[in-house]
């Protein structure tokens, strides 16, 4: 069979250290799987295997890892009948850069005909007669689609605990730890979470079940479940990327972007998924750069500025390490290391948590049981819309838009909104400062954390939740680019991602400096299928 | 500053979400946790700083005042929980 020859001949991972065994090669009937995502668009064009043998590949994986729960809505016809007209293509020569790619959508995408749900119970059964700007590019590039992914509701987390369907287990296990399938199926013992809220997104990558995913990022929901999953994650910058038939959740903070198992397969994504569009008037009116060429460019003579605020208390010696290892990764890749300072740092997740609640509280308006989703019926108009909205929406979406109607109500708007606004300008100048002294980009670590057990956090206070974007969420109010990459393991054997903060519409320099750290840091191990069921 | 149970009714009630008696305390409780979290910002002088309004240096995007699209009021309806005649349902709003 020449799939089989194909993965036989393939000769180790690009970024594969000696001594480092990978389990990825074990078995040659799932490997198709096992390919990134350069790897399967070259031997599609070589006709080492089909379109169709890689989807079904993917959809057999997937149905054995339901446990997980990563996808919310799997569509195999729907990816075998776009696989088949991928095949028919790239017969003809006629391939797209993307051309029978299987990838998974957060279902916060809006796909044509097929239910987008926003991971909340108040769009149920929504079905969109349009598809979203981002999965068409998608499409139109020749991608497959696998299906609809997990997310926490409305984007409205960082562990996917807040998704009407249910959490999604992380493919990642702590040494050492009880979880296993159950002989149900189900998943037993302590499990983690894959982060979020592109929990999804992050576990289905990282559990083999797509060879990349959509994401979005309103304040880390795209970097810290893929430092948690030992994945590659780029918001992209504010306007690189159209929010068209994209459900809002807060739309001066919102950005879609990939997430892939290597910088280069997030370049090649990321450039399909850009470009202006009419439909959103923030879509900036710029050519898309050649993002994978980047790959290869290198750090020599770039400017690397290491911030002294993200060195907070109480940080663990272990992301402290990881920093440090980045750093000298880069300088001996010929960066210039320069310390910096963005002095309003700390005040970026309590000013988000204005914003993005207030934007949310006047997006989520819409859901009102008349036009659309979930509607329970009441005495008169407003009894139906509170009704709907008490059953619809869950508690951490309620939490946010209740603050969000407080900081906006007369006489808090000031005080509280505009004051956040303007620490926001002051964010933005900050980042400003920094590049104007020549940094080409900003090394931090991804997260405060590796990933934490489910449950584990939040239930009290809700702040403890949200401290989890601690360092991503700075790029948002900034509307920056930043892409997390992992960097190693913590004394749990779990996953931990580096963050590089790039300027402005300049996501090339990220890429760059990336494919720096994963080549350094050699490809990460990705677990074992323990999840499945046969 | 922090809100009391009736605020948080008062809350409640602009953002059109019904809450039960039992739910009032533990709302309470997380919105003055997140409020007294927002409280630092206080401590920031902004005198002169003006508000943010566009994350990125761009202008709006313009276009004719025309109808582009339309035309298929079914698929608009589609989705919606009561519908006659491509028409919202509601209950009476006017007497």
């Amino acid at each position: 069979m020449q799939a089989r020859e194909f993965l036989m001949n393939r000769c180790g991972w690009p970024g594969d250290k000696p001594g480092r065994p990978t389990d990825e090669r074990s078995s040659p009937v799932t490997e198709l799987t096992h390919l990134t995502i350069a790897e399967a668009r070259d031997g599609l064009k070589a006709k080492s295997f089909s379109a169709t043998e890689l989807a079904k590949a993917h959809v057999d994986a997937i149905e054995k890892a339901r446990a997980l729960n990563a996808y919310v809505l799997e569509t195999p016809e729907k990816a075998l009948s776009m696989a088949k007209a991928s095949d028919e293509k790239l017969a003809k020569g006629e391939g797209r850069a993307l051309e029978g790619i299987p990838l998974g959508v957060k279902d916060l995408f809006c796909t044509e005909g097929v239910v987008s749900t926003a991971g909340s119970k108040i769009l149920d059964n929504f079905n969109p007669p349009y598809e979203s700007t981002v999965t068409r590019n998608l499409w139109n590039g020749g991608a497959v689609m696998l299906g609809k992914l997990n997310m926490d509701e409305f984007a409205m987390g960082s562990s996917n605990e807040t998704s009407a369907f249910g959490p999604v287990v992380s493919p990642w296990r702590r040494e050492g730890s009880n979880v296993s399938a159950g002989a149900s199926g189900a998943v037993e013992g302590t499990h983690l979470v894959p982060g979020g809220s592109s929990g999804g997104s992050a576990a289905a990558v990282a559990a083999h079940l797509c060879l990349g995913a959509t994401a979005t990022d309103t304040g880390g929901s795209i970097r810290q479940p893929a430092a948690f999953t030992g994945t590659v994650g780029i918001k992209p910058t504010y306007g690189r990327v159209s929010r068209w038939g994209t459900v809002a959740f807060a739309s001066s903070l919102d950005q879609a972007g990939p997430i892939a198992r290597t910088v280069r397969d997030a370049a090649i994504m990321l450039r399909s998924m850009s470009g202006p569009d009419a439909k959103d008037t923030t879509c900036a009116d710029l050519p898309v750069p050649d993002f994978e060429a980047a790959v290869s460019r290198g750090v020599k003579g770039l400017k690397i500025g290491i911030p002294k605020e993200y060195r907070i208390d109480g940080m663990s010696p272990e992301i402290e390490k990881l920093w440090q290892q980045g750093t000298e990764w880069l300088r001996q890749a010929g960066a210039e290391i320069v310390e910096v300072s963005l002095p309003h740092t700390k005040y970026a997740l309590p000013a988000y948590y204005i914003v993005a609640p207030a934007e949310a509280s006047s997006n989520l308006a819409r859901y009102d049981g008349v036009r659309y989703g979930l509607r329970e019926n009441g005495k008169d108009i407003a009894d139906l819309y509170e009704k709907t909205r008490a059953a619809g929406f869950g508690r951490e979406v309620k939490r946010r838009i209740m603050i969000g109607t407080y900081v906006l109500s007369a006489g808090y708007y000031d005080a509280y909104y505009v004051r956040a606004q303007k620490i926001r300008t002051l964010i933005k100048r900050d980042f400003e400062q920094v590049y104007a002294q020549g940094v080409h980009a900003i090394l931090t670590p991804a997260t405060p954390s590796a990933a934490f057990g489910i449950g584990e956090k939040g239930s009290d206070d809700p702040v403890e939740m949200y401290l989890n974007d601690i360092f991503t969420v700075t790029v948002n109010m900034a509307g920056l680019p930043g892409i997390a990459v992992p960097a190693g393991l913590d004394a749990q054997g779990l996953p931990l991602g580096l963050q590089l903060i790039g300027r402005a519409f300049d996501e090339e320099t990220l890429f760059a400096a990336g494919q720096v750290i994963e080549d350094a840091a050699g490809r990460i191990r990705l677990p074992q299928p323990w999840w499945a069921n046969a | 500053m922090s809100v009391d149970e009736k605020t948080v009714r008062r809350i409640a009630h602009l953002a059109r979400i019904a809450v039960t008696d039992e739910e009032v305390p533990h709302l309470q409780g997380e919105l003055n946790a997140i409020l007294s979290f927002v409280e630092q910002l206080n401590e920031v002088n902004v005198d002169g700083v003006e508000p943010m309004t566009s994350v990125t240096p761009m202008v709006m995007k313009k276009r004719q005042d025309g109808v582009t699209d339309g035309g298929y009021p079914e698929k608009i309806v589609q989705n919606a929980p009561a519908t006659e005649d491509n028409f919202f349902l509601v209950p009476k709003v006017v007497e």
